[in-house]
């Protein structure tokens, strides 16, 4: 399993350096200014943590914040559920008619532009003549991000050894319990590992939440849009920061979590 | 060592059993007996059905004709988990989440077993595949062949009335199969459990069972003892199939006295003993094994007061590949036919050793040929 190590030449550490510039650079200066003691945004007026606090006596802002990781938390748990009961009917399922239109149809959200899911949606909602508020944006993200579960679920499953069902069944369970006792603990690290997906997903989304929510209700990330229209507070700056905070925690979690299953019960073919 | 008690009853009788994927008909209207204590191996090549019947043993394939009967009672339609079988995977299928002794306590445990008792079990199946000490490991910890006891221990444990084994040493080395094969037939014979094997290995098959099915084409095409099935091959496939053989195609010529005389284009006239049942084509094959032809230098004395005939076949030694204990030959023959011989090296030193070049005479007895219809 020795890896070939490439040596980095000085051609190499420039294209990284710059690179990672590029990609971060932004987001650095962003965490950086968000610690900017001056009301102006471009200017450095020395460290301070003035503006956390503005945002945790902004109640606006808090209401907002609450709602988008109460949307992305139930929105997330609905479609984890939902998500592995179809990567499980696509993986272990019987073949039935209309799998591959099945199959497709589930992965549609992934290609399709956001607008086009939003304003559907909307279309939806309005001819339901639903109420939109809390639970239109919650269903709104479940249906885009239960593909990304099932995708996520779905690999792991096929990586699955299918005979480890089958000794469970052979040693006494019916094929209910042997999918509880044996399947799922092998599969729980791809079903957190799309949980939280989902969770970054729907607490990043702007197009879909604003087509979906009504006055009153707003999300996160549409306060800080309609905010920043009028002029970037650094406050925002600050609220920036902790959602990166947030989210670069649970991509960590996750990618731990999905090492974590990768590492047991690979069917024992060599790969 | 004495044999194990079989009985005469079949505990597992498969009538007429048949199974088709799509338009690939996996086993055909296939038949067996086997009886309680057996141990029985399935032999064939890939793709000949041996896996697909096993399967449908173990109930994870449901046969589309036909019965399966177990100690009387059809279970052809029955789900694997309410059978009184069990299986060992080829690759072993360990829970990889569960240590070993969980491993080979998760059948106790469903069928609901008392915890002293799966505790007394687990220990005592740990004792008889020897794997005290590693009751704590995950599968991943393990080597090869400790994965495989961990594997037997959990098929076991729940003493079932027939054992599946599907290829159980495919995965370990030579060494270690050999070892092994041991130890299996030696743990069936004290648990007088009924073993079913499915191997693509004759040697495995021959050294461990006590009779051996063969199969082709989702057919069973002969069901022997290892002995019958080497020395009396039911036809030419299952001749070439188990075992090396020199094959010979001929007319018979004359039948008396129980012996055939086969003329035979790449080795001219062969005197052959008439087996039963006798053969009743004119275009027959005479079989000869390699360790059944010898080589001298010149030909043998002279029959005269002999009482079986022997066949002589004159030719140039073309290659000799010594092995260890055997030498096996390939000898040319004035036809441009070629006979293998293979000889035991029975003395340290070369001294019956022959050279590639030398001239020798192969010959082989009546009674050690075989003849098969073609």
């Amino acid at each position: 399993m020795a890896r070939t190590v490439t040596r980095l030449t000085r051609f190499n550490m420039t294209s990284l350096a710059l690179g990672l510039a590029f990609l971060y650079l932004p987001i650095v200066i962003l965490v950086i200014y968000s610690f900017n003691a001056s009301r102006l945004v471009t200017v450095w007026g020395g460290w301070s943590l003035r503006w956390y606090h503005e945002f945790f006596n902004d109640r606006a802002m808090l209401e907002a914040a609450w709602m988008s990781l109460s949307v992305a938390a139930v929105s997330a748990t609905l479609a984890t559920l939902l998500g592995t009961l179809a990567a499980v009917g696509l993986a272990r399922g019987e073949r039935f008619r209309g799998r591959a239109l099945f199959s497709g149809m589930l992965y549609s959200p992934l290609v399709m532009p956001e607008v086009i899911s939003g304003l559907s949606l909307l279309l939806l909602f309005v001819a339901l003549n639903a109420e939109r508020g809390f639970w239109t944006v919650t269903i709104a993200h479940t249906t885009l991000t239960m593909c990304f579960v099932t995708v996520v679920v779905q690999s792991r499953l096929s990586a699955l050894d299918r005979s480890l069902e089958e000794a469970a069944m052979d040693l006494g369970c019916d094929p209910v319990r042997a999918f509880l006792m044996v399947t799922l603990p092998l599969i729980v690290p791809a079903i957190v590992a799309g949980w939280m997906l989902a969770f970054t997903l729907s607490l990043d989304d702007v197009v879909i939440a604003s087509f979906t929510t009504g006055p009153g209700s707003a999300t996160l990330p549409i306060r800080i849009y309609s905010e920043v229209r009028l002029g970037v507070k650094p406050e925002i700056n600050a609220i920036c920061t902790l959602v990166i905070a947030l989210i670069a925690v649970i991509i960590v979690v996750a990618s731990f979590a999905s090492k974590l299953s990768s590492s047991q019960g690979e069917s024992a073919a060599p790969l | 060592m004495p044999e194990p008690a079989v009985s005469d009853i079949p505990l597992l009788r498969i009538e007429g059993v048949a199974k088709s994927f799509g338009n690939f008909r996996a086993v055909d209207k296939l038949s067996l007996d086997i009886r309680a204590g057996e141990f029985f191996a399935l032999l064939g090549p890939s793709g000949c059905g041996k896996t697909t019947l096993l399967r449908m043993l173990a109930g994870f394939e449901t046969p589309d004709e036909g019965r399966i009967l177990l100690g009387g009672n059809d279970i052809a339609q029955v789900l694997p988990h309410a059978r009184p079988v069990n299986m060992m995977f080829q690759n072993y299928a360990l829970f990889p989440h569960l240590s070993v002794r969980d491993n080979i306590a998760f059948g106790l445990k469903r069928a609901g077993m008392a915890r002293k008792d799966i505790a007394t079990r687990v220990a005592e199946m740990v004792a008889l595949v020897k794997l005290e000490g590693l009751e704590k490991r995950k599968p991943d910890q393990l080597s090869g062949g400790q994965r495989q006891r961990v594997a037997l221990a959990r098929s076991l444990a729940r003493r079932p009335q027939v054992l599946l084994l599907d290829e159980p040493l495919a995965a370990l080395d030579k060494k270690l199969r050999e070892s092994t094969q041991g130890e299996l037939m030696e743990l069936q014979r004290r648990l007088g459990m009924t073993f079913i094997i499915v191997t693509h290995d004759q040697e495995e098959a021959m050294t461990m069972a006590g009779r051996i099915g063969v199969m082709d084409a989702g057919r069973l095409v002969q069901v022997a003892t290892p002995r019958n099935l080497y020395e009396a091959p039911a036809s030419r496939w299952i001749a070439e199939f188990v075992g090396d053989i020199n094959l010979f195609n001929g007319q018979v010529a004359a039948r008396e006295n129980g012996r055939l005389t086969v003329s035979t284009s790449e080795a001219g006239t062969l005197a052959v003993s008439e087996l039963w049942p006798p053969v009743t084509k004119q275009v027959v094959s005479v079989a000869i094994r390699p360790e059944k032809v010898k080589l001298s230098r010149r030909a043998p004395a002279s029959d005269a007061g002999a009482p079986q005939a022997i066949n002589r076949l004159e030719g140039v030694v073309i290659d000799a590949n010594y092995l260890g204990g055997v030498t096996s030959y390939r000898v040319k023959l004035e036809t441009g036919a070629v006979v293998r011989a293979s000889m035991a090296n029975t003395a340290r030193l070369d001294v019956d050793a022959y050279l590639a070049g030398q001239r020798v005479v192969a010959w082989f007895t009546a009674d050690d040929c075989l003849v098969l219809e073609q």
